[in-house]
């Protein structure tokens, strides 16, 4: 059975540029997906093919398992859509933002005030309920924006990078709404470029790159396709390295890389924190002394890594904005290797 | 941020999903919804409405009192008889000029994202625009007032009853109407607000000087009097010029078609340019990307 959110070689070309290069997605009901991509990844555009936003050139997706190309008028009613800038007017109040959102929605003007009431309450904006969206706080209108994509409390959100943009507390804030949403059932699309907001937030994460699923998995399967964990350590005494190299390959890390100007030893090595111990006992008796070690787990940004051959960088939303609405990528990238065995 | 979930799941009450009545009283009741929305700005940023009014008051002035004595209507230079020929030119060039106001609200919202969230609901496909034009339509008929209430007091008197006067503000106000659908097509298919006032501008100053408002046409270059007597700005013009009894005696009225039968002409052309217009527009709003 086809999950809340299906999508079929999804294609849309913007002139030259291939934005989807024949996307495939399910997210099961209650989940959340994260959609994890350098700008231009084509991302945006999935998401707004998604939401009845744009038509691909090819393709077929559900949503709710409502047909998005067949029945858009449907699909709009449930769905939440929370793009990538507070799509809120400023020039009227939060209250009056959510009313007219909830009307709409179709709904009467008393269910609709009700409603914007209720949201204003959850999301802590009573107090500005009646002031401008103009004088809000970014993370505030942030908030007022999630609100209005709430609205009916559909059951199937999409959100194009929420965060982007936030201090580390709105964020936070926005993360612990994102797991309550979920927790009530609700499931998720998100889109993000913070590796570290997938690893936190989604079940199941997509990497995309130049419009193409490149790799899919959980946060740990991605992690374990990089590699296992490794343990890395900083000498104190140049001259230790040779030694503590030594140490290293005797616990069985043949693939032990050192970097001189650091005075790290970098090891690939099973055994986790047991093994951590025994190493810091073997250094000690070798008397070489240590400025830092720790066992160290690929994270999302090494996935990404071996997986593109370059990092994700974190540009401002304005470039993001500007490259996938005009349908072009940024033109810094070379192609992407993808690593043998990283994308099977 | 500690909230309940229960609001938030799928289990949360869900309103009807279907629109209540039709198609067509889903649609008046959204544009209305958004008509709503920009009146409530409009009213917010009052700067808008106030900088609108400056220009035509300026118009007023400068035409009526430095072209005034020069101008010679129906073979007379009394600046009376300008004055009072003019005003139908300005009311008209005042509420085509409103109409780079609808473009570049609409490029704002496409800007800030606001036309994605509109387009991601429920709602009737043309009610986002047809509510910022209904909007604009107040904002133009105020302006008309206050613009009057200078006119009348520069010494602008019409002559054939206040039914024909509103009848030719009608006519006005439905040019005006027209055109702010070109402007939605414009600020639909621009960039940024800034390229919207300025393209929504640029075109307006042929359009409203090649044409009846300010001189008669009579004494124009064949060419430009051909475009100036079946201009649809001209219709509307000569068509309330006549219905507010402005046209001086022994004006001689050119013999297009348009200006034999402005008011007619001026109905036409604003239906013609409605549809045309309207259509073009609501269709980029749906694929607006």
């Amino acid at each position: 059975m086809p999950g809340a959110i299906h999508a079929e070689g999804l294609v849309k070309t913007f002139g030259d540029v291939k934005a989807l290069d024949g996307v495939d997605l399910d997210v099961p009901e209650g989940t959340v997906l994260g959609l994890l991509g350098p700008n231009g990844a084509g991302k945006t555009t999935a998401v707004r093919v998604l939401t009845t936003l744009l038509r691909p050139d090819r393709g077929r997706a559900t949503v709710a398992g409502i047909d998005v190309l067949k029945r858009p008028q449907e699909v709009r009613h449930a769905i939440g859509l929370s793009g990538q800038f507070a799509a809120v007017d400023e020039y009227l109040t939060g209250r009056e933002n959510l009313t007219m959102v909830g009307r709409l929605y179709q709904m009467s003007a008393r269910q609709a005030k009700a409603r914007a009431t209720e949201l204003l309450e959850r999301f802590h904006l009573t107090d500005a309920a009646d002031r401008t969206a103009k004088t809000y706080s970014g993370g505030m209108r942030r908030r007022l924006d999630l609100a209005a994509a709430l609205v009916v409390s559909p059951p199937v959100m999409f959100m194009d990078e929420p965060t982007t943009g936030l201090d580390p507390r709105n964020r936070q804030q926005l993360w612990e709404v994102i797991q309550e949403l979920v927790a009530g059932g609700t499931t998720l699309l998100l889109t993000t470029q913070y590796l570290e907001e997938a690893d936190h937030l989604a079940h199941d994460i997509c990497v995309i790159d130049h419009g193409r699923v490149i790799a899919r998995g959980t946060s740990d399967e991605l992690k374990a396709r990089t590699g296992g964990e490794r343990v890395e350590l900083v000498v104190r005494d140049r001259q230790h390295l040779p030694t503590a190299l030594e140490v290293l390959r005797g616990f069985g890390g043949d693939g032990a890389t050192v970097e001189q100007h650091t005075r790290k030893v970098t090891a690939p090595v099973t055994g986790g924190a047991r093994l951590l111990a025994e190493v810091i006992r073997e250094l000690d008796a070798r008397a070489v002394e240590i400025d830092d070690i720790g066992l160290r787990r690929p994270t999302l940004d090494d996935v990404f890594l071996s997986l593109t051959g370059h990092v994700a960088e974190e540009p401002g939303p304005e470039e993001e904005q500007a490259g996938e609405q005009a349908g072009e990528q940024a033109d810094d990238r070379k192609p992407a290797p993808v690593r043998k065995g990283a994308a099977r | 941020m500690t909230a309940t979930t229960e609001a938030a799941g799928p289990r949360a009450p869900r309103p009807v999903p279907q629109a209540r009545g039709g198609a067509v009283v889903q649609s008046v009741r959204d544009s209305l919804v958004v008509a709503r929305r920009n009146l409530i700005r409009m009213a917010r940023i009052p700067e808008v409405v106030i900088f609108g009014l400056i220009q035509p008051i300026m118009f007023v002035v400068l035409f009526s009192y430095v072209f005034g004595g020069s101008i010679a209507v129906g073979g007379s230079t009394d600046p009376d008889t300008y004055r009072e020929f003019l005003m139908a030119g300005i009311f008209a060039q005042t509420v085509t000029f409103a109409t780079a106001g609808a473009g570049a609200g609409i490029a704002d919202d496409m800007h800030k994202g606001l036309i994605d969230r509109f387009r991601s609901l429920p709602m009737a496909r043309g009610a986002v625009l047809t509510g910022r034009t209904l909007a604009d339509l107040v904002q133009t008929a105020l302006t008309l007032v206050v613009l009057a209430v200078v006119a009348v007091i520069v010494g602008w008197r019409i002559h054939d009853g206040v039914l024909k006067a509103l009848a030719g503000f009608a006519l006005l106000l439905l040019l005006g109407y027209a055109f702010s659908w070109i402007g939605a097509l414009i600020g639909l298919s621009v960039r940024t607000p800034e390229a919207a006032t300025s393209g929504g501008l640029i075109w307006l100053f042929p359009l409203t000087f090649i044409s009846n408002a300010f001189v008669p046409s009579d004494n124009m270059p064949a060419v430009l009097r051909h475009i100036a007597e079946w201009n649809p700005f001209s219709a509307t013009v000569q068509a309330s010029r006549v219905l507010f009894g402005n046209l001086p005696e022994g004006y001689p009225v050119p013999g297009a078609w348009p200006m034999q039968h402005p008011v007619l002409a001026s109905l036409l052309w604003s239906v013609v340019i409605i549809a045309f217009f309207r259509a073009l527009a609501v269709r980029k709003y749906r694929s607006a990307a």
